[in-house]
């Protein structure tokens, strides 16, 4: 695995981590990003995964990970335990974001959101002409089958930090293979954000 | 048989000669110990492969291979042997009997040489603790100064994680499987019931039988309330459903169902292999087990040791929520663990019959430690 091979979102996560960083990567799936960070930036490492299958793939990587929910998977954690608390593409499919999100903001001392945008204009375009719920790159599922719990634009994420006093200290639009400069909203397929509470 | 150990020559080591006993945490004192230990693999020359198993209740040393009477193999050997999880090839693997135990290492059946008679009840009551202390003295013994890994399930990993909390800087590793940082009043409960059929057996004699026969029929009972609460439901309806032994109801207070059947057929074979008084000394060290709270790791101090924490998920008698208790606390220090109930029918037997799944975390696991976690950097 090298850098160029990667998926887009997880070369921007890599690039935001300083080496040695402690991270926490809440659904870490079978560990892919945070065995890369590990690996090439001598991170300490811990994931959070509620897939046994994903858990065999991640220790036979050697990392270290926990078979729980997220949403239960960080309350033992005392304050600031991690440089980076990662909810990458995991956020959606919580049962309880405001509490997660607020618990990972007191564990780690920056938090990485990542997100697929439910305003990226595929998605418009699929609801507004043959007024379906959309099913796009970022977004795959049918409404019947989706883990999706919750869904949300870039401008909903901000208002929400706006109004929660979560400072933002980055964000990053993402298209297919570059980031989005203009009108992200409209073109961006993910989002990733860096937060932290002051 | 293939990848088997073949033929294994059990070991003995003695210790704790008077006046130099053990002390042990009730304030009493035991000596001579002598420990049943069995070895498979070779020691490497820097000593650094050492994986010490520890046993269960009714367990004993004889985890793998065959003493030349057996029939079957040792408890867990399809998780020993060469290419296996404790791989013979890499690892140097001890599996040591428990002090209290009647299986070649001194317990309530042993001759007391200060009267030549068996101790019975004169016998002091022994703690995980001092289960744990007896092996350090074997491992001393052995001149090995860190083990790679200390891994058991059920009381075994009661032992592995007083190894810890006693010895933490000689653990490189622990895999504590299916059980819990404290006993329950639910697992004391079933203990207690288990001493009670002993007890109550007039066989019993206040521990002194070992002239005329050991309590059949109360160590029978309490081996077959064991075996009830090492299944699940589930794992009994598919084993046994409602079938019969003969084609109709008897209509007598005879073994009428398969799961009765097995059950007395469990408790007889126990009878035959097992000490009654050992059963109430190593239940009761299970019921006065507690490292709670912040009683296994030392405050202050960082803890090097490596987990591997498995539950499964129809073990009703040490539930996961007991191994999670292991891990808010390994969460809390921020110690490197992995986490993982398997999905299982088996309930607490699982430990011992789910051995794919264990064999895959436990070989990963083990590797990455005993190549010094540097296999992020390696790869």
């Amino acid at each position: 695995m090298t850098y160029r091979t990667v998926r887009l979102d997880h070369q921007i996560i890599y690039k935001i981590i300083e080496p040695g960083s402690r991270v926490l990567d809440l659904g870490c799936g079978e560990g892919d990003l945070i065995y890369f960070l590990a690996k090439e930036k001598a991170a300490k490492v811990q994931g959070i995964e509620l897939s046994e299958e994903a858990i065999y793939k991640c220790v036979e990587k050697g990392l270290s990970v926990f078979h729980s929910d997220i949403d239960s998977g960080l309350t033992d954690y005392p304050g600031r335990s991690f440089d980076y608390v990662i909810l990458n593409q995991s956020l959606q499919e919580v049962k309880k974001v405001d509490y997660v999100i607020k618990e990972a903001l007191r564990v780690g001392k920056k938090v990485i959101v990542g997100f697929p945008n439910f305003a990226h204009i595929a998605a418009r375009c699929r609801l507004f002409f043959s007024g379906k719920a959309p099913v796009t790159v970022s977004l795959p599922y049918h409404w019947y089958d989706t883990p999706n719990l919750h869904f949300l634009s870039t401008s909903d994420f901000k208002g929400y930090c706006d109004e929660k006093n979560i400072k933002v200290l980055d964000i990053f639009y993402l298209g297919k293979k570059k980031l989005i400069r203009f009108w992200p909203n409209l073109f961006a397929q993910n989002a990733l954000f860096v937060i932290n509470k002051p | 048989m293939q990848n088997s150990l073949g033929i294994i020559e059990p070991k003995y080591f003695t210790f704790a000669e008077p006046p130099d006993k053990l002390l042990l945490e009730s304030g009493q004192k035991c000596g001579p110990i002598t420990l049943a230990y069995e070895t498979y693999g070779e020691l490497n020359s820097d000593k650094s492969n050492v994986v010490l198993i520890v046993h269960a209740l009714s367990g004993n040393a004889h985890a793998a291979g065959f003493h030349p009477e057996d029939k079957d193999p040792g408890w867990w050997d399809s998780m020993i042997g060469p290419g296996r999880a404790f791989d013979t090839k890499k690892y140097f693997v001890i599996c040591s009997n428990v002090v209290g135990g009647c299986k070649g290492s001194t317990g309530p059946s042993s001759i007391n040489p200060e009267t030549n008679k068996p101790y019975g009840l004169d016998f002091p009551i022994i703690t995980i603790g001092d289960m744990v202390n007896a092996q350090k003295y074997l491992i001393d013994h052995l001149g090995i100064e860190r083990l790679l890994c200390v891994v058991g399930g059920s009381m075994g990993g009661m032992q592995v994680l007083q190894w810890v909390a006693s010895y933490p800087y000689m653990v490189r590793c622990a895999i504590p499987i299916a059980t819990t940082l404290k006993h329950s009043p639910q697992q004391i409960a079933f203990d207690e019931v288990g001493r009670q059929a002993i007890m109550a057996d007039p066989d019993w004699r206040e521990g002194n039988y070992y002239d005329q026969g050991q309590p059949e029929k109360g160590l029978a009972v309490a081996r077959m309330i064991g075996h009830i609460t090492y299944m699940s439901d589930k794992s009994m309806e598919e084993k046994f459903s409602r079938r019969l032994k003969e084609k109709n109801f008897s209509f007598e207070f005879k073994t009428d169902f398969e799961v009765e059947g097995y059950l007395r057929y469990r408790g007889d074979t126990f009878v035959k292999r097992f000490d009654a008084n050992s059963y109430l000394y190593i239940t009761k060290a299970m019921d006065y087990f507690d490292l709670s709270g912040d009683k296994m790791l030392q405050k202050g101090k960082p803890v090097e040791t490596r987990f591997l924490v498995l539950a499964f998920q129809s073990d009703w008698l040490y539930p996961a929520y007991q191994s999670q208790e292991i891990v808010r606390q390994l969460k809390m220090r921020r110690v490197e663990a992995t986490y993982c109930e398997i999905k299982s029918t088996y309930g607490h037997d699982a430990f011992l019959l789910e051995i794919e799944e264990e064999t895959h975390l436990i070989k990963h696991f083990l590797d990455k430690t005993f190549r010094g976690y540097n296999i992020l950097r390696e790869l």
